[in-house]
């Protein structure tokens, strides 16, 4: 897949570390302000698309190939169930509060949900990645 | 000709029947716990959830997003089965395109 | 007058009448999107109270105020899983159509029902 003209690249390069971040604010503040684990992962997933629209996928394939994004998909999916069973070493259910929660409103609070939410953010983010490298570079034997 | 007149006779049927079901008559709007049911009045689950989650001790999730509380600890299992389906499409795409790359 | 209900009853008839009519394969999975949007947004919009406000927990809002004026939080939570869901169908039927398109050459309904094996 080819890239697109200067001016696209550049806006692309330019905006990427601003998206990537503010796609991190949303995961981190999931139990302080409205979003969470999945519209932050869908904002991580969206700089990468920038890139990966801007410069073709030959060149964002070193960058993030989709075998990284592929393990980096488990890893958050092991995250979110590990979580899940320290509830169930410590002594309660499965996928039940065993952190320290906090005073409310604080951004150490609510115990678990940081984890989790990280969990799901990296596991959003990766599999939407490895969706789209699949759309986008299956048939390019056939264009050449 | 004669398909396209019956669907569009269809989906206006179903659309009028559709704005009749929720117009202000059938189906208030606004009335978050004060629907009238036997004997529950000004009680549901979404009003305990809106008293208990944002408690830091006992009994309360501790958080001040009551969204995500529910989210999380009240029906924790829930996105773990949401989490298992997003798993299962991305290895159905993955699956589809691996067998057109092979056959090149 | 409730307008929330007239629109989400009008999205879905939108989407139900896109999906029967379009032949392109690609048109008629927006009206299915169409369908699905109609839907969350009636679900959403059954849990307003009148002068509602966010249910969250701030410096502004205590959590006295949000227990007495907040809308109803359990749908969101239902309809954020659900659009999650959604999410995944689509790409499963997209990545079809685009393989009906690389077999057989055109992304027509009704030439693709007439070919067979």
């Amino acid at each position: 897949m080819a890239g697109m003209t200067l001016i696209v690249k550049t806006a692309s390069r330019l905006l990427f570390p601003f998206v990537l971040v503010f796609g991190i604010y949303i995961v981190l503040h999931g139990h302080l302000t409205p979003g969470g684990g999945f519209p932050g992962g869908v904002i991580i997933v969206a700089a990468i698309v920038m890139l990966l629209l801007g410069y073709g996928a030959e060149v964002a394939k070193v960058k993030f190939s989709p075998l990284q994004a592929s393990v980096s998909e488990n890893i958050g999916s092991l995250i979110l169930v590990a979580t899940g069973l320290l509830g169930l070493f410590v002594g309660l259910n499965f996928m039940k509060n065993a952190l320290p929660l906090g005073t409310t409103g604080n951004l150490f609070s609510a115990g678990f949900l940081i984890p989790l939410n990280i969990g799901v953010g990296i596991k959003v983010a990766a599999g939407l990645a490895v969706i789209l490298y699949a759309m986008l570079t299956a048939f390019e034997e056939e264009e050449k | 000709m004669m398909r396209r007149a019956l669907a569009i006779g269809l989906v206006c049927a179903i659309g009028a029947l559709l704005v009749f079901t929720v117009s202000n008559y059938l189906l208030p709007f606004g009335t978050f716990p004060q629907r009238k049911f036997e004997n529950f009045e000004n009680q549901s689950v979404a009003q305990v959830y809106l008293e208990n989650a944002p408690i830091a001790g006992a009994g309360g999730a501790g958080s001040a997003n009551v969204v995500t509380s529910i989210v999380w600890d009240y029906r924790g299992y829930d996105t773990l089965g949401e989490a298992t389906i997003l798993f299962t499409a991305v290895c159905g795409v993955a699956m589809l395109f691996r067998a057109a790359k092979e056959r090149d | 007058m409730n307008f929330d209900y007239i629109v989400a009853m009008l999205m879905i008839s939108f989407g139900l009448y896109c999906l029967l009519i379009k032949r392109n394969l690609i048109k008629m999975v927006i009206g299915l999107e169409i369908l699905t949007f109609g839907i969350h947004l009636f679900l959403i919009s059954m849990g307003y109270r009148e002068g509602g406000i966010a249910p969250i927990v701030t410096s502004v809002n205590p959590a006295s105020v949000v227990a007495t004026l907040g809308v109803d939080p359990l749908p969101q939570a239902l309809v954020l899983t659900s659009i999650v869901i959604d999410v995944c169908v689509t790409a499963m039927l997209l990545s079809l159509a685009i393989h009906a398109y690389r077999h057989y050459k055109t992304l027509d309904m009704s030439e693709l029902r007439r070919l067979k094996g």
